[in-house]
């Protein structure tokens, strides 16, 4: 991955944090991901409580949160991330379009990615999310 | 098929088949929330393969009144029939809430079992083909009716292939209105047969890997 660091280019890599209940949703996005960004890291949560703790003990860079889980959903989640690390880049994904879904993702400052997740809308916000984390530097 | 005869789906199939489901309820809630213009919260979905009567069960624990169905076939790929199920004592609020509740209650009345049918048949149609999208096949769908009783009604009716039933269960509400329901599918056991091998094609589709075969069996 291509990262620009005070003028110049590097070779960059993230650690990426998927999290949703399903298995073959977490499955998918891998298959998009590798597609995407097959140099990246990921590491897998099925509820909010693991990812957390994955979250602080693997230094994550970006999440992908599914909205619909068991126990706390996907944007209480990601405002906790955000909690954690306010400049880490999430996304909540979701099938779930309503306008108070997107409300609470702007306002908890995620981004929000349609579910089934495509190699577009996935490249888009990691392409943004990139831009964050190198202005983080 | 298990020692009873009843059509097994792995984990795996069944996690799969949930996401499905999400997927399409999560469509006819867009749909819903059009309608009335309030939030409609989703409860993650439950899917099991069940008798009838264990369906019926499955209700009775969550809903001991009386109940109202909008139920529907769908013909193709798959035969079966989805049933929006809801307390009877909602019908007119839900009534209400779809027909901008400025209606006076004589009027809501008389124009309950079309509301019903109506929004039934949003959400239904909604849920249903993009379940058949995801799937790759198309289903026909025929048209709404309204059905009250306590459940039993509701999971007795065609098709009838075997004593066993695919059970999808979804909890829908609107807190603001004190609305809230089910949405449950019911298909035969070679429906179910068939639907196993669209979802196993579906996995590879979605995952680029074919269904683990060490996942225990349900």
């Amino acid at each position: 991955m291509v990262r620009y660091v005070g003028g110049r280019v590097g070779l960059m890599t993230y650690k990426i944090l998927v999290v949703d209940d399903s298995r073959l949703a977490r499955m998918a996005v891998a298959k998009v991901l590798n597609a995407v960004q097959p140099e990246w890291t990921r590491f897998e949560a099925s509820n909010a409580d693991e990812a957390l703790i994955m979250a602080k003990s693997k230094s994550t860079d970006i999440a992908l949160v599914d909205f619909n889980m068991p126990g706390r959903d996907g944007l209480t989640l990601a405002a906790e991330l955000r909690e954690l690390n306010p400049s880490m880049p999430v996304a909540v994904v979701s099938a779930n379009h309503q306008e108070e879904v997107l409300r609470r993702a702007r306002e908890v400052g995620a981004a929000f990615l349609m579910k089934p997740l495509t190699q577009e809308a996935l490249s888009d916000f990691l392409a943004d999310a990139q831009k964050r984390l190198a202005r983080r530097q | 098929m298990n020692t009873q005869g009843f059509p097994v789906l792995s984990a795996f199939e069944l996690d799969a088949l949930a996401e499905l489901v999400n997927y399409g309820v999560s469509r006819a809630a867009i749909a819903l929330r059009e309608m009335v213009r309030e939030q409609v919260h989703l409860s993650v979905p439950e899917v099991r393969v069940v008798t009838r009567a264990q369906a019926v069960e499955i209700l009775h624990k969550r809903e001991d009144s009386g109940l109202v169905a909008v139920h529907q076939t769908f013909d193709g790929a798959l035969n079966g029939r989805a049933l929006l199920i809801f307390p009877d004592a909602n019908s007119l609020e839900l009534v209400r809430a779809v027909t901008g509740g400025e209606l006076p209650l004589e009027d809501v009345m008389e124009l309950e079992q079309e509301a019903l049918a109506e929004t039934g048949n949003v959400i239904l149609n909604n849920c249903v083909a993009t379940i058949a999208n995801m799937l790759k096949c198309t289903f026909k769908m025929s048209l709404p009716e309204v059905l009250r009783g306590e459940g039993p009604e509701f999971f007795n009716l065609p098709p009838k292939a075997g004593d066993v039933v695919m059970f999808l269960y979804i909890n829908f509400s609107v807190r603001e209105r004190n609305i809230r329901g089910y949405i449950a599918m019911l298909m035969d056991i070679p429906s179910v047969i068939a639907l196993q091998q669209l979802l196993n094609q579906f996995i590879e589709r979605a995952t680029g890997v074919l269904e683990p075969q060490s996942d225990a069996r349900y």
